[in-house]
């Protein structure tokens, strides 16, 4: 893998608080990159730093191992970049006028930028517009004028502020979906921030997970989410029971952790003695009424009584009470199967495979 | 109401016959107020566009003394441009008190305040990502100064109107340092304040009414800007 970017030691300062605090990150050429995280959270801040369009106030920025360092080299450095925010910011002019724009900046005559930006247009749908005037489109079509101007420039990084996040989920499932063709086809190295963590898994290579200015985590979607480092990113990545504990016993492969009481065996390395956090997704977390017929293969059964329930769309969060607080996701089908309710006795296992150990050392 | 029935009359017959000196008079007055919008937006549009777009200690005391400078009394700009340009004042070297070159330069000082009141707050409304828009599409500072104007150009084109119909319909400078003189600082305004205290009515109310088709020309264009919506 090339590395096409590289930020060392980056740090953004404004009005007196660090706003951006990267110590080192890389991003390979043709990947897709999500940067992940809460409002305020520096996702914004450190695109635009990366992007030189907002002057970092230490470190370095290496583009294809060159330093981008000031005057000339970032206007270079720029005109390699495409950026689309949250807003389409889409210039007073026709929807061709605007794809063509970039180009023109670049000083590309207009019957040549005409040719590039053709098959663009066709890309994003948004062909039979070419004369329309930007006021008169809709959200959707202004944020597909507003791709298409990104990619008429072939970036060599495209960088995606929110991109989707003012979309109604229909015209946003049609724009992603369309996104990801055009990623998939042209393999244009990609930087998207999101606080959505779906539209980041469905769409990356890897995520970053950032709190505070710095990336608590950045490594493949799946090791994100089952194997958060801390955990900030593990609620984050949507892990819904974050457990403390102390290791009671260890053998070979697994550790018997205690929780308020309750005894879990979790797969993973520890000491005795040692805190660990224990995160279960909702997901891996088996529920079954307790009659003692059914039988799991899981170790780690637990009896308890249902607190909640709420309705998630495809899922319903069932929340237990079994001497810790654990959830689980089921689907619709699942509850009235086994008809639960609040209240109910439930009985509820989670193989030891799927709990992440976080040692608190950090070893 | 005879009076008025009978000048309204006559005005029209002056108007449709195309009356030389009332046609004299409202060329001259369209030269002058448009060479004064001409330089105050020049120097409008620059100020305008330099304090919308950067940030300085004091940014906010500037605009409130641009705002001020909107509504400027012409009286008193009429007042100190004579001063200035009076015989042993310090501009007197010129010798253009009672010139059109001195109504130019008394409307100028009137335009400029509105022009650039209104180009600061044209290129303000501007979305403030707009500005990163255009940089990473690549553009350099000058390009993107250039991009900005060009959005910004129908309420620009409001600042325009709105200074030309300032000094088109100012009188209190022009008849200070114009003079009122025949065929030479004579404009619409003036001659109506001079034919209506003679009693010819007639006459005014032509030059009246040719000053409400300008006003009424120039709020048009305004509001037609105004109505329209920016892209997304």
């Amino acid at each position: 893998m090339t590395t096409i970017l590289e930020a060392k030691n980056l740090k953004v300062i404004r009005g007196g608080s660090l706003l951006v605090d990267v110590l080192d990150m890389e991003i390979f050429e043709g990947e897709t990159l999500s940067l992940i995280g809460p409002n305020g959270a520096g996702k914004t801040t450190l695109l635009q730093a990366l992007s030189y369009l907002m002057k970092p106030s230490a470190g370095e920025i290496l583009f294809r191992g060159q330093t981008v360092g000031a005057g000339q080299r970032v206007l270079e450095y720029r005109r390699k970049l495409a950026m689309v925010f949250q807003e389409p910011l889409l210039f007073d002019t026709t929807v061709i006028g605007n794809v063509m724009s970039g180009l023109k900046i670049r000083g590309v005559g207009a019957s040549e930028a005409r040719r590039i930006v053709e098959p663009q247009l066709e890309r994003f749908g948004i062909a039979h517009l070419r004369d329309r005037s930007a006021r008169t489109l809709s959200g959707g079509e202004a944020q597909r004028t507003s791709l298409a101007r990104a990619f008429a420039i072939s970036p060599e990084i495209l960088f995606l502020d929110e991109p989707f996040a003012a979309l109604d989920p229909p015209t946003r499932e049609s724009i992603v979906s369309d996104l990801e063709k055009v990623l998939a086809e042209t393999k244009t190295t990609t930087i998207m921030a999101t606080h959505d963590r779906n539209e980041a898994l469905r769409l990356s290579d890897r995520i970053a997970v950032m709190e505070g200015g710095r990336i608590a985590q950045i490594d493949r979607p799946a090791v994100v989410m089952n194997r958060p480092v801390d955990q900030f990113v593990a609620s984050f990545v949507g892990t819904e029971t974050i457990l403390e504990g102390e290791v009671r016993d260890t053998n070979e492969t697994a550790l018997i952790v205690g929780v308020n009481g309750s005894e879990i065996e979790v797969v993973g390395k520890g000491r005795i003695g040692e805190k660990v956090v224990l995160c279960i997704r909702p997901e891996n977390v088996t529920l079954a009424i307790p009659d003692g017929t059914v039988k799991t293969s899981a170790r780690n059964a637990f009896r308890g009584r249902i607190g909640r329930i709420v309705p998630l769309g495809l899922f319903h969060k069932v929340e237990i009470a079994c001497g810790f607080a654990l959830v689980a996701y089921v689907t619709t089908h699942a509850l009235e199967d086994l008809s639960l309710k609040e209240g109910d006795e439930i009985a509820a296992s989670v193989k030891a495979t799927a709990i992440h150990v976080i040692r608190k050392s950090g070893a | 109401m005879d009076i008025i029935l009978e000048g309204i009359l006559k005005a029209f017959i002056l108007l449709v016959t195309f009356d030389p000196e009332v046609l004299g008079i409202t060329w001259f007055s369209l030269k002058v107020s448009g060479t004064a919008t001409f330089i105050s937006l020049f120097f409008g549009m620059s100020v305008g566009t330099v304090v919308a777009l950067t940030q300085f200690p004091g940014r906010k005391f500037v605009v409130s003394l641009i705002n001020t400078g909107m509504a400027l009394p012409p009286v008193v700009v009429g007042l100190f441009v004579t001063i200035f340009l009076w015989r042993n004042g310090p501009l007197g070297f010129l010798e253009i008190l009672y010139t059109p070159a001195a109504m130019i330069l008394a409307q100028a000082i009137i335009a400029t305040p509105i022009v650039t009141g209104i180009s600061l707050a044209a290129m303000q409304q501007l979305p403030r990502k707009m500005r990163l828009q255009i940089l990473a599409l690549g553009a350099t500072r000058l390009q993107m100064v250039r991009i900005l104007i060009r959005e910004a150009r129908l309420p620009l084109l409001a600042a325009v109107m709105a200074g030309f119909g300032g000094v088109i319909s100012e009188v209190g400078a022009s008849i200070m340092v114009g003079g009122n003189i025949k065929g030479y600082t004579r404009v619409l305004t003036t001659a109506t304040v001079m034919e209506t205290s003679r009693g010819n009515f007639d006459i005014a109310i032509a030059l009246g009414i040719i000053l409400l088709l300008f006003a009424y020309a120039i709020n048009l264009v305004l509001t037609t800007v105004q109505q329209r919506e920016r892209p997304r």
